[in-house]
């Protein structure tokens, strides 16, 4: 490869399948990405789009039944999570690669104290004995701007409030040091004050430990302020991705386009009426066959109906290293489109 | 009221909403959480109100105490020319149809074991003698008006999506011709794409029906969208209350400041070269608000007076309301107050 680092995560085809009464979910597709060392990739897309599967299938974090993963490679450091043991799995997960959930509320246990959940971690993984593990736990809590964190450790879930709960959940991901911290949407469940104190916190995070970040939201605010590479997924594929800047002022997907059209904005002229995108997103009981955002796209012609486009790169580069797009329609080129 | 400017049908004056905290084993009432603590605004006819605020705030708590789904602890609400606040029970029963709510979530706020024609047609059957043919009619004209398919009236709500739930909602609210709805985060549980077509519809039924919304939300970039004035709060009660082109284009108080600073910028160049105001802690309990100011634990301002006084609501430039010292206590000591104060709010920004 021509990189200069090797990807820390590098995922290859990953299909998952939810099996149900009603028939079969394809929930993933063919999806194709990788990590740099240090890199935080933020993946978008609504609700239903496989982006929190995604992820969650690459420590198989799913039930299985329902969920199946069908295909697909998920190599970290070389080696493929998707055909590991349950035992080699169990030292991965939390302590080579960390996972932040959406509701700080419910993914804490209510009834142990918080440092022991700080510590269940570094004791399991990291081999520490209590007094370690505690001095550590304390270091983590300051470390994500608990105050007082010696008197907190011993105290339950229900005494925090939901954004030093999260953080809280940021501690426990990253007390083993992890390679790669898996946050799905993370600040979602909490008020924007409290929203720009975590995203901050990350910021700084990334600063003086450096692991690489995959950022699930469907916010693209949230993805404009701290991503590097941004990911859009719908109907369980990937559909463009780009480095941060180019993906918003040179975006080629019609969803992609549509998408950053219909949020409304705190500064600049007030919109008379908000762009919409008309229908429904796709339920994914087939395999796709043509393009799955067809049904609600401007620019739909024959071709959509035919095949499920693949990603082609509009950039030159790699697929995946620098911008590409999953798309039958050629947008227009950047100088005509400049004030459109 | 009595110039050019249209009536206000939505006077809200002094509201309060206390819940009683019990403790001990008789139960006795030590304290109370005031959830909202003296609100006061008014609604013009055919106008959108946003009150905005994050969770806790109580601006969820003002729109329930307004049509009477809590027992208000005092305070008066003019809703149309009478007093909501008081009213008798069988009055209140007769009011009920001009006044309607549009509930957050739609999943919860529907009765899973009714029909989407049960649960549009059930106002009518509480309010109307209308036949039975005529509450079906309404039910489709209803179901046209708010863009369902006439083939779904004997569907379940779990046959339908989050955003057609949210548009059954707004159906059912409209059923008996209300003219004041409440929207308490009606777009929240929303998907983005979903919700610029929940937010077109309400607009679109603004504009054809001369409804006037108080629109709840802690979607800042929304409540720009859709509302003229914007009252902000803060701990049960008002920080800000201005027009919405003003409050965004300059916001005065600091909190509010502070809370379109936290707003996502959707663009990277700019998000890069924002410099956001990050406020440390948390909210604190309305169970035990601060003394003086409710924001003076977090306020990056703060003076020595703000820990002492509440400051009220006033009017600090034509038609802004702000409750903050930095421009009320300047104000008192001379004429030029405003001025001064504006070069205090300035330092502190720059600080």
């Amino acid at each position: 490869m021509a990189e200069p680092a090797a990807p820390v995560l590098e995922v290859r085809g990953l299909k998952t399948v939810f099996r149900t009464r009603g028939g079969e979910i394809h929930a993933v597709n063919d999806v194709s990405f990788h990590l740099e060392p240090g890199e935080l990739l933020g993946v978008v897309g609504e609700s239903g789009s496989g982006k929190s599967v995604t992820m969650m299938s690459l420590l198989r974090l799913l039930p299985s039944p329902p969920a199946d993963i069908r295909s697909g490679q998920a190599l970290l450091g070389g080696r493929d999570l998707l055909a590991m043991s349950d035992e080699e799995l169990r030292a991965v997960r939390g302590a080579k690669v960390g996972f932040v959930f959406q509701d700080p509320m419910t993914s804490l246990n209510p009834v142990f104290t918080l440092g022991n959940q700080v510590m269940e971690p570094l004791i399991k993984h990291m081999g520490m004995n209590r007094a370690q593990a505690e001095a550590r736990a304390i270091e983590l809590l300051e470390l994500v701007g608990i105050p007082d964190a010696k008197r907190r450790l011993y105290q339950y879930p229900h005494q925090f409030s939901g954004g030093m709960r999260q953080r809280v959940m940021i501690a426990i991901a990253l007390a083993c040091d992890p390679d790669v911290l898996i946050a799905d949407e993370p600040t979602t469940a909490l008020d924007v004050t409290i929203q720009a104190q975590i995203l901050e916190l990350v910021k700084e995070l990334r600063r003086k430990l450096g692991m690489a970040i995959v950022w699930i939201t469907h916010d693209l605010g949230v993805i404009a302020g701290i991503a590097d590479r941004v990911m859009v997924m719908y109907g369980g594929q990937v559909v463009e991705q780009a480095p941060v800047r180019e993906l918003f002022a040179n975006p080629q997907h019609p969803y992609t386009r549509a998408l950053l059209k219909t949020i409304p904005r705190i500064t600049g002229a007030r919109e008379s009426r908000l762009k919409v995108i008309e229908g429904q997103p796709p339920i994914l009981v087939e395999p796709l066959k043509a393009c799955p955002f067809r049904a609600r796209c401007e620019y739909r012609h024959a071709a959509c109906d035919e095949a499920n486009p693949a990603r082609r790169a509009i950039d030159g580069a790699k697929i995946g290293h620098g911008h590409d797009v999953a798309c039958h329609w050629q947008a227009p080129a950047k100088a005509e489109m400049a004030n459109a | 009221m009595l110039d050019a400017h249209p009536a206000p049908l939505v006077q809200v004056e002094d509201l309060k909403m206390y819940f009683p905290i019990y403790t001990g084993v008789l139960r006795t009432q030590t304290g109370n959480v005031k959830a909202v603590d003296g609100v006061s605004f008014q609604i013009t006819a055919g106008q959108t109100l946003g009150l905005v605020g994050e969770s806790g705030c109580g601006k969820s708590t003002v729109g329930r105490a307004m049509l009477r789904l809590y027992e208000p602890t005092a305070g008066r609400v003019l809703i149309d020319g009478e007093d909501v606040a008081k009213m008798a029970p069988e009055a209140l029963r007769r009011k009920r149809p001009s006044m309607q709510m549009v509930f957050q979530d739609p999943q919860a706020s529907l009765n899973p074991r009714m029909t989407l024609a049960g649960i549009v047609s059930e106002p009518m059957d509480e309010h109307t003698d209308w036949s039975r043919e005529k509450k079906t009619e309404r039910v489709y004209e209803l179901m046209d008006q708010v863009g369902l398919n006439r083939r779904f009236v004997n569907r379940y709500p779990h046959e339908f999506s989050g955003g057609q739930r949210q548009r059954i909602g707004i159906a059912r609210a409209l059923a008996l011709n209300p003219r004041f709805i409440v929207c308490d985060e009606p777009i929240a549980a929303l998907d983005v794409s979903i919700q610029a077509q929940v937010v077109n519809l309400l607009e679109d039924l603004q504009e054809k029906l001369g409804l006037t919304y108080l629109f709840i939300s802690h979607d800042l970039s929304m409540v720009r969208h859709l509302a003229q004035k914007v009252a902000v709060m803060y701990l049960g009660r008002i920080a800000e209350l201005s027009p919405s082109r003003d409050l965004y284009a300059r916001p005065l108080h600091p909190y509010a400041e502070a809370l379109l600073s936290a707003v996502n910028e959707p663009d990277p160049v700019l998000a890069a070269r924002r410099n956001r105001i990050i406020l440390t802690g948390d909210v604190p309990s309305p169970a035990n608000p601060p003394k003086g100011c409710n924001f003076c634990t977090r306020c990056p301002k703060v003076m020595d007076i703000c820990r002492s006084v509440k400051p009220e609501l006033a009017e600090v430039e034509p038609g802004r309301l702000v409750a903050c010292h930095l421009y009320t206590t300047q104000a008192d000591a001379g004429s030029a107050g405003a001025t001064e104060a504006k070069e205090r709010n300035q330092q502190g920004v720059s600080q």
